[in-house]
């Protein structure tokens, strides 16, 4: 206790520049030092003191640290690696130093952490990154594969339906997500409907606005703008509330009360989005549709009344129909990627942010592909006049 | 005490702290000096968790001034707050490390920020403060997910100590170790302490830690610091927190022995 006290009565004082006197005496090289040598209190640039001392530490001199003030292990360690990792020959230090430097010295040195890059890198790279994919493929099978399983046992058991978590899910990425999609909607519909005028003007085909906006909107814009949306808002929300649920533990908790996470967690989540998709798709191609219609009428003079009783004959029912399909299958891959993405969080920040990016990323990706799949499947339905 | 303003680490002046209707601390004044290691002691939401955030600048009182080395925590000027923050280290109840870097990084990490030495030196740094608490140079890659709850803070400490702070303030450093960890890490502090010669401000449950390490007690009850004497005078105060608190044999005992070392 004593020793600090007397240290800190120098502490208290303001810091000393460490300074570093060479001279010659008695025709051998001498080396002192003074001040504090301690992290805070190193005079900036340390690199030019660094190579100072390294310079001094080739002539072979004696050293001087009686008169530092005050010594850390910043200090000793750069007086360490100036000295070449070795004690000098000869050395006037007192004990509270040299303890201080004993610590620099028991320090491994650096060693190069990073192996040198080889040919074959490239290689292994698109190995594992092969490997990576083929485990989410494999991950994301069985995950559906255990969602069909619970399934099953809730048909028997009818009491563990999580009726609530999927009512609760409902209303968030359905309900509340029907002002944003309306509103997209209708401004698609406008654009759509604005630019469309102008060309069709030229060919004297303004009418055709009706076939053009229903199909496009109902069919195609809808349920893809639609899951662009839901796969941004709920499917990133999703995986992080599952993530953050792994990373505290949650999850572990509700394994350990015999609770299965897939029939509370992901079943719930799958069922309402696979619920509110269809119905938000016929929400928001409603929406462009009346964004369209105000828009031709305000730009073609073509009045609500001829849009509204030309829709039925220029878009098949069954448009709409493969519209809700669509909804459906795509509201189920995006809540399937998003709980497949949160459950593979690691206990980090990193993993949770790099894993809810691949999430929506994932999601919108494969929306797409099947769209396209889509679009060739039912390439024959649908058309009028065909 | 005849100590001048300059041996002050902390000065707490009138700290008056609301939480909506409710008033948590009326008119507290503290004041720690060097080399002093300050157990701040309390019943359950006494607010000792919102002293210390003060204390650290993450929270501002709603009124007096809370200085550390002699500047105010939450200076206008942000180069002074940089610069005061720069001299003491905190050590979180959950450690708090960086959960994307691993143990070598977070070390290094306040040191990266103080641009101020190159790899080489930090490399030593953080291997000396690895050394320091007790961990070995091949636990530096690991991740902080895959340490163990005492491990965590041992590396919560060495980050808290590597720009050799002359203050350590800690939020119940041995919450959630078992007995035999917690006895551990308390040696470890004491003895670093010794080494380092910081100051330590601590807010603790555990009558172990402040046994083996507190020379000073500061008791916080009804909204006020009603002592803040000797861990062995702390018996004699005559409250009744103070008496449920150091009231079984087994802290009396603990207590007592402190007053012989």
């Amino acid at each position: 206790m004593l020793r600090s006290v007397a240290e800190f009565a120098t502490r208290a004082a303001a810091t000393v520049a460490a300074a570093i006197t060479q001279e010659v005496a008695d025709g051998r090289p001498r080396v002192a030092l003074s001040g504090d040598w301690t992290l805070t209190a190193l005079p900036a640039p340390v690199a030019v003191l660094q190579a100072r001392l390294r310079e001094c530490a080739l002539l072979e001199p004696s050293w001087d640290l009686s008169a530092i003030t005050r010594l850390d292990s910043a200090g000793a360690v750069i007086l360490w690696q100036s000295w070449g990792r070795r004690w000098p020959a000869k050395l006037a230090a007192n004990d509270e130093q040299r303890v201080i430097l004993a610590r620099a010295a028991a320090v491994p040195p650096r060693q190069a952490i990073r192996p040198p890059a080889s040919a074959l890198d490239a290689l292994v790279a698109l190995g594992s990154l092969a490997l990576a994919g083929l485990r989410n493929a494999r991950e994301f099978v069985t995950l559906i594969g255990q969602l069909l399983l619970d399934l099953v046992y809730l048909c028997g058991h009818p009491r563990d339906i999580p009726l609530k978590e999927f009512s609760a899910m409902l209303f968030k990425s359905g309900a509340q997500a029907l002002p944003v999609t309306a509103l997209v909607g209708f401004l698609i519909g406008v654009v759509l409907s604005y630019l469309s005028s102008l060309q069709l003007k030229m060919f004297g085909a303004d009418i055709f606005i009706v076939n053009l906006l229903g199909i496009s909107v109902i069919r195609e814009l809808g349920p893809v703008i639609v899951a662009v949306l839901v796969a941004g808002r709920s499917g990133s929300s999703m995986t992080a509330q599952i993530g953050v649920m792994r990373v505290t533990e949650e999850i572990d908790a509700l394994a350990t009360m015999g609770i299965s996470r897939t029939v509370r967690l992901v079943l719930p989540k799958v069922a309402a989005l696979a619920c509110a998709m269809p119905l938000l798709v016929v929400w928001c191609a409603a929406a462009g549709i009346v964004g369209g219609m105000v828009s031709a009428n305000l730009e073609m003079d073509l009045s609500y009344g001829y849009f509204i009783s030309m829709l039925p004959k220029a878009v098949p029912a069954s448009n709409l129909w493969i519209g809700i399909g669509k909804g459906f299958f795509f509201g189920l891959l995006i809540a399937l990627i998003a709980c497949h993405f949160g459950l593979k969080v690691r206990p980090n920040t990193e993993s949770l942010s790099a894993l809810t990016t691949a999430s929506v990323v994932t999601a919108i990706t494969v929306v797409i592909i099947v769209d396209a799949v889509f679009a060739v499947l039912t390439r024959g339905i649908g058309m009028p006049g065909l | 005490m005849n100590e001048d303003a300059s041996d002050r680490v902390i000065e707490m002046r009138g700290v008056t702290t609301r939480f909506g209707s409710n008033l948590v601390h009326d008119g507290i004044d503290l004041d720690v000096g060097r080399g002093q290691i300050l157990c701040l002691v309390g019943g359950s939401g006494s607010g000792k968790t919102t002293l210390l955030r003060e204390i650290v600048g993450l929270l501002a009182p709603e009124r007096g001034t809370v200085r550390l080395f002699g500047h105010p925590v939450l200076d206008p000027d942000t180069r002074v707050q940089r610069d005061v923050r720069r001299r003491f280290g905190m050590l979180f109840q959950q450690g708090a490390l960086f959960s994307a870097l691993n143990v070598f990084d977070n070390i290094a990490f306040p040191l990266r920020e103080l641009r101020l030495v190159d790899e080489n030196v930090i490399h030593d740094l953080v291997l000396i403060k690895l050394a320091m608490v007790e961990l070995e140079p091949r636990h530096a890659p690991l991740m902080p997910a895959e340490l163990s709850g005492g491990m965590i803070k041992r590396v919560a400490l060495a980050r808290a100590l590597s720009l050799e702070p002359e203050l350590l303030v800690l939020d119940e450093p041995t919450a959630g170790l078992d007995p035999d960890l917690a006895d551990n890490f308390v040696q470890l502090i004491g003895a670093l302490q010794r080494q380092l010669g910081f100051t330590v401000a601590m807010v603790t449950h555990d009558l172990d830690t402040l046994a083996g390490l507190a020379t000073r007690v500061a008791v916080l009850a009804e909204r006020r610091i009603i002592a803040n004497c000797s861990p062995a005078d702390v018996l004699d105060v005559d409250h009744p927190f103070v008496r449920s608190f150091f009231c079984s044999e087994h802290a009396r005992a603990a207590m007592r022995a402190t007053r012989r070392t």
